[in-house]
């Protein structure tokens, strides 16, 4: 089962959210969608989701008891306790009596939240808070879990946690779709997509946006086209679209060096 | 300006029975970014409150601009806070020109991306371009000390990006900066890196200082997902790199017997250990102890 929004267009008000994006996302693996502020990740989330009707495209999804969705928001009431918000929730979806507590020791025990099991969302930590989320988005084991950006502003051991999370949802059969602004855990997903001002700037695979990447990368110093240049630590890299550098060392570009590559061809192309 | 800009002498802060920070002595120089790592909880936050004068410390010292951080040396610091301390009911003008008057310096110039936004009300703003009037107000009076809490979190990689030129510019022209962050390749821009777990400064340095001499086991397999739960199930500190899996300071051998068990074919090999790694390592033996 692939699930999918196809050339979708959404608009708000005069402004394009999405601008003719098509994303699939196949049962068993993690699709990661990544972007600024802005860029429209989370209207394709809701889009996906049911949140957002498109004005042109296609949206394909399960029905809505098979949907997982953690928002960007909170993801849990602060003023209930991790137990109390985890048995709202799968008391909606229908979990009741010993298969709604067996379930909820196996998340919370995953999560490594059982410690926390009787304290209330608004006492956990930022991390804490968002694998509480997480296993409430999960409960029901759900056919397409949707997460946006479950590990904004999370730290890297609490980060981690989430992705194995993720990644075990996905190894059971869930079709997986993430949003997060964190270039290093795009890599690790089986499909990335990059989206800039509600348009895809880039998708496949790592190794597929790794190979598609044209032009070249220069390392320096000084600058030869400011416009063209970023800075990464002390030095300066500098983007040559057709591939013909006049200066500097030529390197390889990690993901973080395509993606600002592509957006700076596309401001420079086209002027805001 | 020579010297320590911002100074802490064993200093300590305890909120009831709860120790937020133990015991911390460290220092930002001149034309030096310092950066501050450590998980949620790990006592960032309120190290920066107390360098700052917003809360007093239970015990030690702390020192902005060699003396205590009273209301005069403020003035030659800029900061800008995780919620990035905004007025989202004033305009971007109206920002800028209270925070100015403030610090009793010139309103500054809009750049060209924010020249249409200056009457928009700052809560109507998108998160990059609040960000950026958050740096304007910060910096608008030449400080001679900064400090950013997580200052590029959620924006894209291009913002990120020029939000680091005017971070260096800002060290290059002698202003000492301190920055938290969870980005690791954000991390890797800074001079010097101070390391903290459960309220105490762990590991201090450049970042090969900080890894010292801790190595990791990178898993090559093809089914990644199962190999990690094989591993975390083992109780091996498993962390990702990308896609790959990696297990710091672990042993080949037990590692390879785990997946074994498991049913897992992968090959391993030796890597030098990332600062992720050595996070997880030092909050492991952080709250073991």
């Amino acid at each position: 089962m692939t699930y999918s929004v196809r050339s979708a267009t959404v608009r708000f008000g005069s402004a394009m959210a999405l601008d003719d994006v098509t994303v699939e996302v196949p049962a068993g693996s993690v699709v990661a969608v990544v972007g600024g502020d802005g860029a429209g990740k989370s209207t394709l989330l809701r889009t996906l989701a049911g949140e957002v009707s498109p004005d042109h495209g296609t949206v394909q999804a399960p029905p809505r008891q098979r949907l997982g969705y953690l928002p960007a928001s909170a993801g849990s009431w602060a003023a209930l306790t991790v137990t109390q918000n985890i048995d709202f929730v799968a008391g909606i979806y229908g979990l009741a009596g010993d298969e709604l507590a067996a379930r909820r020791a196996e998340l919370l025990d995953r999560a490594g939240l059982t410690s926390a099991a009787g304290r209330l969302a608004a006492q956990l930590s930022g991390g804490m808070r968002r694998k509480l989320g997480f296993i409430m988005a999960i409960a029901h084991r759900p056919d397409l879990l949707i997460l946006d950006e479950p590990s904004t502003g999370v730290d890297p051991v609490s980060r981690i946690d989430l992705w194995r999370l993720a990644s075990e949802a996905a190894a059971s059969g869930a079709a997986v779709l993430m949003s997060t602004t964190y270039l290093d855990e795009a890599e690790r997903a089986a499909h990335l997509v990059v989206l800039d001002r509600g348009r895809v700037l880039v998708q496949g695979s790592y190794d597929q946006v790794r190979a598609g990447f044209a032009g070249a990368l220069t390392q320096a110093d000084q600058p030869v086209r400011a416009e063209w240049c970023w800075r990464r630590g002390r030095v300066l890299h500098e983007y040559w679209p057709l591939g013909d550098p006049s200066a500097g060392t030529t390197i390889a570009p990690d993901l973080e060096d395509i993606v600002i590559a592509l957006s700076l061809a596309r401001r420079n192309a086209v002027p805001s | 300006m020579t010297g320590v800009l911002l100074r802490a002498a064993h200093v300590t802060r305890r909120f009831g029975a709860f120790t937020a920070v133990d015991d911390v002595s460290m220092g930002v120089h001149p034309g030096e970014v310092v950066g501050l790592l450590g998980a949620n909880g790990a006592g960032k936050t309120t190290l920066i409150r107390m360098l700052l004068g917003l809360i007093a410390v239970t015990s030690g010292r702390v020192e902005l601009l060699g003396g205590p951080p009273d209301r005069e040396r403020r003035r030659r610091l800029g900061y800008v806070p995780q919620g990035l301390g905004l007025y989202g009911d004033l305009t971007v003008r109206e920002n800028l020109s209270f925070s100015a008057r403030a610090y009793g310096t010139a309103e500054p110039a809009l750049p060209p991306e924010l020249t249409g936004q200056a009457d928009v009300l700052v809560r109507k703003l998108p998160l990059g371009a609040q960000r950026q009037v958050a740096f304007l107000a910060a910096l608008a009076h030449a400080p001679d000390v900064l400090v950013l809490d997580e200052p590029t979190s959620g924006v894209d990689a291009l913002a990120r990006a020029a939000l680091w030129d005017t971070i260096r510019a800002q060290a290059e022209r002698g202003t000492g900066v301190l920055v938290t962050t969870h980005y690791m390749q954000e991390a890797q821009q800074c001079d010097r890196l101070l390391l903290m777990s459960e309220g105490r400064l762990v590991a201090e340095g450049s970042e090969a200082d900080i890894i010292g001499s801790t190595t990791a086991v990178a898993v090559r397999t093809g089914d990644w997902a199962r190999a990690f739960a094989a591993l975390a199930a083992a109780g091996a500190p498993v962390m990702l790199a990308g896609r790959a899996i990696r297990v710091a300071n672990a042993d080949p051998a037990e590692l390879a017997e785990a997946l074994r068990a498991a049913g897992i074919e992968a090959s391993l090999q030796p890597v030098p250990a990332t600062i992720e790694e050595r996070m997880l390592m030092l909050s492991r033996q952080a709250r073991a102890s």
